[in-house]
């Protein structure tokens, strides 16, 4: 057992670890000084107890938990309407080879969220018979936030039927999840697992999100794999979802005064080169008409 | 086992390390340890530059491999391969202005703690091929994902981790397409996610060996675990 050894493995993996098991390094300090005193046998011992101070489970905060619990609902949500996208005969009829194979993974991938989500979550995670009506959604985008209702009646009406409609929709939801990933990912700061994992997911909903833009593309759409200016989809209704993607500034610099290949950064070039977030209130202003509560 | 030999006074992080090594000669000294455990060898002529340390050496990471694929896609459009069609050379001219502005967003941002400007490397791509052009692409947009997803944590400052995802996704579009013109439906296929479907971050110390294969500057970060040889 090559026990520096895997300190300096540890170390390169995560350069904080020495502060983790020790912020003022007093534990390191005490194996050097044992050394030579303490029973060899007994070091793996040591080195058990600072694994598990270093990288024991610890309570995950209120924000923590609401942070998650909210991107469980939205995992929710796009896991169902891609479910109802395979499951219905119509859609499935209505979209290519390649396309059903592409609607197929990334339905597998948001099941695979909200699993991965749920298990974390553990008790803490919210039912999905809290959301909708009982677990039922509406995916045209007509839900009574009222009473609690499907009405079917939303500006999506044949978006389980038609598949250019669903294709829009997915668009708009992958597009509007990577927003509210992002918009998340500062509440985690400082949480290495969650924040880590939030990260994983929300670039699994943009390669997503450009992959749908993809088949849009494909069936004649004026679009492309990232977002040019704000609503770029030609679908008036999701408007909201977009607003603010043409942003210009980041970080207190105007990216068209930038350099490019040729002169200064395109405002095209500026606007796609950037996502921009969204906050968990204005997403569930955005969501809840499909049912998220 | 040697003794640090860059050791630093002045140098927190340096000087922990060679703690470390200092520890191991002891212990060392009461027979624990083989002789494998002296592999390490910090002695290096040629480190290059060094991104440094806290945000700064995180947006440092991030400026290099901009650089790295802001130059890649230069080249690309300069001299595209043969059989590009309109709508690939339109979309890849996209991306080349992308990483140019990442890249020249974070020489601005970094000001005077950016580090140098870097010398690539790109003798292992055939420019003129579309498959060795569009390999290196994925490889570069999927390690760039990876770069950023495993780096984000390490970053103190809210509003830099919100700039670094702002990015981050960006780059992820792009590996999307990337795949996808290589073999569609690919965009997000199981070499690059896990079991859960989330992408599979990388540390600074894993990418960075991945992209000075690319660089005649070779580019260490020695506060994270890695300096080049």
């Amino acid at each position: 057992m090559n026990i520096l050894g895997i300190i300096e493995e540890i170390d390169k993996a995560d350069p904080e670890f020495q502060d983790r098991i020790s912020p003022r390094r007093d534990a390191i300090k005490n194996i050097t000084s044992f050394g030579s005193k303490v029973a060899i046998a007994s070091l793996p011992f040591v080195f058990s107890t600072l694994f598990k101070k270093a990288y024991g489970q610890t309570a995950p905060s209120a924000t923590v938990l609401a942070t998650l619990n909210f991107a469980l609902k939205l995992e929710l949500l796009e896991a169902a309407f891609y479910n109802a996208g395979v499951a219905s005969t119509s859609i499935q009829a209505g979209l290519s080879a390649t396309e059903k194979s592409y609607i197929s993974q990334i339905s597998a991938h948001e099941n695979a969220h909200v699993k991965f989500l749920q298990s974390v979550l553990s008790t803490n995670a919210i039912s999905a018979s809290s959301q909708g009506a009982n677990g039922n959604y509406d995916f045209t985008g007509g839900f009574n936030t009222t009473t609690n209702t499907v009405t079917g009646t939303g500006p999506f009406t044949d978006v389980l039927t038609n598949p250019l409609t669903f294709l829009k929709v997915a668009c708009a939801f992958e597009d509007t999840g990577v927003r509210a990933y992002k918009g998340a990912a500062p509440s985690l700061i400082g949480q290495q697992v969650y924040l880590t994992a939030a990260l994983d997911i929300h670039s699994v909903e943009a390669r997503h999100a450009s992959a749908i833009r993809q088949l849009l593309f494909g069936r004649g759409a004026s679009i492309k794999p990232w977002i040019t200016g704000a609503n770029d989809t030609g679908v008036p209704q999701v408007a909201a979802n977009y607003a603010g993607e043409d942003n210009l500034v980041q970080g207190g610099v105007t990216v068209t005064n930038l350099p490019a290949v040729s002169g200064s950064t395109s405002t095209t070039a500026g606007q796609e080169a950037f996502d921009e977030p969204l906050d968990s209130t204005t997403v569930a202003g955005l969501v809840a008409i499909f049912g998220v509560r | 086992m040697k003794t640090e030999t860059q050791n630093n006074p002045l140098d927190v992080n340096m000087a922990r390390r060679s703690f470390l090594r200092y520890a191991g000669a002891g212990v060392a000294g009461v027979g624990l340890l083989t002789a494998a455990s002296c592999h390490k060898d910090k002695i290096v002529t040629n480190t290059g530059i060094d991104i440094g340390s806290g945000d700064f050496g995180i947006l440092n990471f991030a400026y290099a491999l901009e650089q790295l694929e802001a130059a890649f896609y230069v080249q690309v459009i300069a001299s595209p391969y043969s059989g590009i069609t309109v709508n690939e050379q339109s979309r890849l001219t996209d991306i080349r202005d992308h990483e140019v502005c990442h890249r020249e967003f974070f020489k601005a941002a970094l000001a005077t703690n950016a580090i140098v400007g870097l010398t690539p490397d790109f003798s292992s791509i055939n420019f003129s091929d579309r498959t060795s052009v569009l390999n290196a692409a994925k490889a570069f947009e999927d390690t760039g994902v990876t770069a950023y997803n495993g780096s984000g944590y390490l970053i103190q400052s809210s509003a830099y981790l919100g700039l670094a995802g702002k990015i981050v996704s960006v780059e992820a579009r792009h590996a999307s397409y990337i795949r996808d013109l290589i073999s569609p439906g690919s965009f997000a296929d199981s070499t690059v996610l896990d079991a859960n479907a989330m992408d599979q971050p990388k540390t600074i110390a894993q990418v960075l060996p991945i992209a000075n294969g690319f660089l005649k500057t070779k580019v260490s970060a020695s506060n994270y675990g890695y300096v080049a040889s």
